[in-house]
């Protein structure tokens, strides 16, 4: 492994493009875990999970990111589900009930892992488009046009939500749930109903990003574990409940990873987000922008 | 006064952006009455969480008999003698009524099971829970929850008690239970902080009033001075 | 005084099973079992009793498996020792992500946990000394008289290490220090409040926890004669070990037994008649049932028909 500018900056470029797809990723945690509280451990299967249904989807002929798109209604409805039946069966019932929150995400994670093992089989799978398996040719760099593609969605995946959460009035009541309930409730606001609607929509978003995942690279069952390392570590570098934190801690992963994978080999890698993510533990919990 | 038992200097807390205590300062003298009122958000309970340590204010500095403890955990400004009560009861559900104050005299008190046992009983006979001993928590009513709080406080032996909102939501005869309890620990020598919004009981209780309102302290003095100052009535009326 | 006797009775009954013409197949699918016993109970200390989730007793038990490769390759060390040191540097990896993690929310200790997978077998993989990614062949040394396979005094030395964990478990369960546990598993800052040193508490916990872990995992090598990190660092121990306590039942050091014992077997016949898939979601589903609808386990299940009746 030689050390050159030219390696490095393509192993930069490559980081950006791979941080806004981290960042896009994990954007729906943003909302569910980082506004809502919610300890979803399984929102990297569940995004897998619209990966999976994207390759069915593709097998007949449809885009992939059209196919994404095409899933987010249907995850949207899956969020509401799964986040009534969270609330009424744990988080009604209060702290106690957290240690079995969390086991129950855990275990939802486990079965669509092994669901998606027995479906599909354990082999890696990869969906095929105009743009997958081209690059770009920008001077001396060559950027895969998937990655430009993955890059483009997450910005305007991020774009949007943030201005949604801001700009709406649902989407300010999302906020505001998130910091003071019971003031929401005087004023008449269901805070159920908002955060099922607001978890719903960050389904909705798993949906879209599982569509990239796909687009990126291929996928396999077992990717949620390693993808619960890299979308946590997002969430938590950028301080629980910031969208536009999201991106700057996507981009600093996603540059760690791509500079490590430059010198050290792919067999590294995969540590760094998980590393990353205890040294902010260790040293500041709250994030870049959180409190 | 002499040797104040605790003295706030100059304490502020900040969440994020927002300012939830001001460069607030007070003492307690040893053996008082001291009443802190204020509107909801005011602070009131922020400033009782920086007293008792479950949050570290941001500046300023707490001296508990005449020691500074900013820098300790919550649990060693209880064995130090800062004991509370929480707004909303926070029982140990798992745990019998007698149980939950076996924690308080196993970890400050640091008594054997047997005599923590029988000093337990003597508290919850003195605060009439002594009938609901093996009961847990989900089996006890609103004012029975409360009594525990205090109870659980009082277990933990402290030399200054804070009561947080004890009496929110009591009927008549259920605030005059849990004064009596209170005034009983004051004449033991406990020095008492009284958090409340029912005017009657602050009334009666406190030798000294505080009112916070938005962080900042706005007025001090006697019950009436409290009473009868515009800045009160303006921070609880709105006006 | 009783749970002695029956101890010492278990352990008597372990040996003379090992010592006795039990077809050998036996011995192999009972090392499993009480391994997931040792790892439920150890699990439990931490999880049931404090309410901190650890999502990563995979890596707590495969660093107490590398580290006795390590001290069998380099110093030829007998099993009593690779077991002691295992659980050693396994109680200081606890005691370091506890106290890296403990302060903070449930949640993050939860998650830091699932990092320490990761990063232990990213380490491994890349250690070449105990053959990296491709494993290692471990050549056993001869077996001790009075057992005749290397596999059936496994045995006997796992029934061993799963009465001391559950011996551990239950004296902390039964001290003042189960107290403080429950007490910030109840409520931590009311705990707190109370005088309860919860940070102190919690690393104990979580040190004891760990140490066990790396005691189960000590053996491994040893019985299966070959190491190598993606079994090592298998999900499927992290999942059981939650899985069992959450479904025996989590507050008596009976629970984790229980679900040890009924789980443990499911999985060896799952495993050998269907396959490995089916029997992790097998695991998957019975948690997510139980902690749905039974959140006490078998203990709860138990005390209600008994209520009942």
């Amino acid at each position: 492994m030689g050390f050159s500018f030219e390696l490095l900056s393509e192993a930069l470029l490559f980081g950006v493009l791979l941080g806004c797809f981290y960042a896009a990723v994990s954007i729906g945690l943003s909302v569910s875990f980082g506004l809502l509280d919610v300890p979803h451990v399984a929102h990297p299967a569940v995004m897998i999970l619209g990966s999976y249904f994207t390759y069915v989807l593709a097998s007949y002929g449809l885009d992939p990111i059209v196919a994404g798109v095409v899933l987010m209604p249907a995850f949207f409805v899956l969020g509401i589900l799964i986040y009534r039946f969270y609330y009424e069966t744990f988080e009604k019932r209060g702290t106690e009930a957290s240690v079995r929150g969390l086991a129950f995400f855990f275990g939802l994670a486990f079965i669509i892992e092994v669901g998606l093992i027995l479906g599909f089989g354990v082999d890696q799978r990869t969906v095929h488009a105009a743009y997958i398996g081209s690059s770009l040719s920008l001077g001396e760099y060559r950027i895969p046009y998937r990655m430009l593609v993955a890059f483009g969605v997450a910005l305007v995946l991020t774009f949007a939500l943030t201005v949604y959460l801001s700009r709406t009035f649902t989407g300010r009541a999302i906020k505001a749930v998130a910091q003071d309930e019971p003031a929401l409730r005087l004023m008449g606001a269901n805070p159920v109903r908002i955060k099922q609607w607001a978890f719903g929509i960050a389904t909705g978003v798993s949906a879209l990003a599982g569509a990239m995942l796909i687009i990126v690279g291929p996928v396999e069952p077992a990717m949620d574990r390693l993808y619960i390392g890299r979308t946590f570590c997002v969430v938590v570098l950028a301080g629980l409940g910031s969208m536009t934190g999201t991106l700057a801690a996507g981009l600093i992963l996603g540059i760690a990873e791509s500079v490590v994978l430059m010198m050290f080999g792919a067999s590294w890698a995969p540590a760094v987000a998980f590393g990353l993510l205890l040294v902010v533990l260790g040293v500041r919990p709250q994030g870049l922008f959180g409190k | 006064m002499s040797a104040p038992l605790l003295k706030v200097q100059g304490v502020s807390k900040h969440f994020g952006g927002f300012t939830a205590l001001s460069e607030v300062s007070l003492a307690i003298a040893p053996g008082e009455r001291f009443g802190l009122i204020g509107p909801n958000g005011s602070g009131k309970t922020t400033l009782i969480n920086c007293i008792s340590g479950s949050l570290r204010n941001d500046s300023g500095s707490i001296e508990f008999e005449g020691k500074e403890i900013s820098g300790l955990a919550a649990y060693q400004r209880t064995r130090k003698g800062i004991a509370r009560s929480f707004q909303i009861p926070r029982p140990f559900h798992s745990m019998s009524v007698l149980e939950n104050l076996l924690v308080p005299y196993q970890y400050v008190v640091h008594l054997r099971e047997s005599d923590a046992e029988q000093q337990a009983m003597e508290v919850l006979r003195r605060i009439g829970l002594a009938d609901k001993a093996r009961a847990t928590a989900n089996q006890l009513s609103q004012v029975e929850l409360r009594k525990l709080e205090l109870a659980r406080a009082m277990a933990a032996r402290p030399r200054l008690l804070i009561s947080d909102e004890a009496m929110a939501g009591l009927s008549g005869s259920e605030v005059d239970e849990v004064l009596k309890i209170l005034f009983g620990l004051n004449a033991e020598g406990i020095t008492i902080i009284m958090i409340e919004h029912i005017m009657q009981a602050v009334m009666r209780f406190s030798q000294r009033v505080i009112c916070l309102d938005a962080g900042k302290i706005i007025c001090e003095g006697t019950p009436d001075a409290i009473v009868s100052n515009a800045d009160v009535q303006r921070a609880y009326l709105g006006a | 005084m009783t749970y002695w006797i029956g101890a010492a009775a278990a352990l008597a009954a372990a040996v003379w099973m090992a010592l006795s013409g039990i077809n050998e197949y036996f011995f192999y699918a009972a090392f499993v079992v009480l391994q997931f016993m040792v790892l439920a109970t150890a699990w439990n200390i931490l999880g049931g009793y404090a309410g901190y989730v650890n999502f990563g007793t995979a890596a707590f038990f495969a660093i107490g498996a590398y580290t006795a490769v390590v001290l069998f390759k380099w110093l030829g060390a007998p099993l009593a020792v690779q077991i002691a040191v295992g659980a050693l540097v396994s109680g200081l990896l606890g005691f370091g992500v506890g106290l890296l993690t403990l302060r903070l929310r449930g949640i993050f200790f939860a998650i830091a946990t699932v990092a320490i997978i990761f990063i232990m077998e990213t380490m491994m993989v890349n250690w070449r000394y105990v053959g990296g990614a491709t494993g290692l062949q471990l050549l056993r040394p001869d077996v001790m008289a009075p057992f005749a396979s290397y596999t059936r005094m496994l045995f006997a030395v796992m029934a061993l290490l799963a009465i001391v964990a559950v011996s551990v478990a239950r004296y902390v369960q039964t001290s003042w220090i189960g107290r403080g546990l429950r007490a910030i598993r109840d409520s931590e800052e009311a705990a707190e409040c109370s005088g309860v040193p919860t940070l102190k508490l919690k690393l104990f916990a979580c040190t004891v926890s760990g140490a066990l872990m790396g005691a189960a995992g000590a053996p491994m090598p040893m019985y299966l004669s070959f190491i190598e990190p993606a079994s090592s660092f298998n999900l499927n121990y992290s999942v059981s070990a939650l899985a069992m306590p959450m479904i025996g039942g989590t507050v008596h050091w009976i629970g984790p037994v229980i679900g040890a014992l009924l789980l443990g077997s499911i999985q060896q016949i799952v495993t050998v008649t269907i396959s490995n898939e089916i029997n992790v979601l097998v695991i998957g589903v019975l948690l997510v049932l139980f902690v749905v609808f039974a959140p006490d386990g078998v203990i709860g299940l138990f005390k209600k028909f008994v209520r009942r009746r």
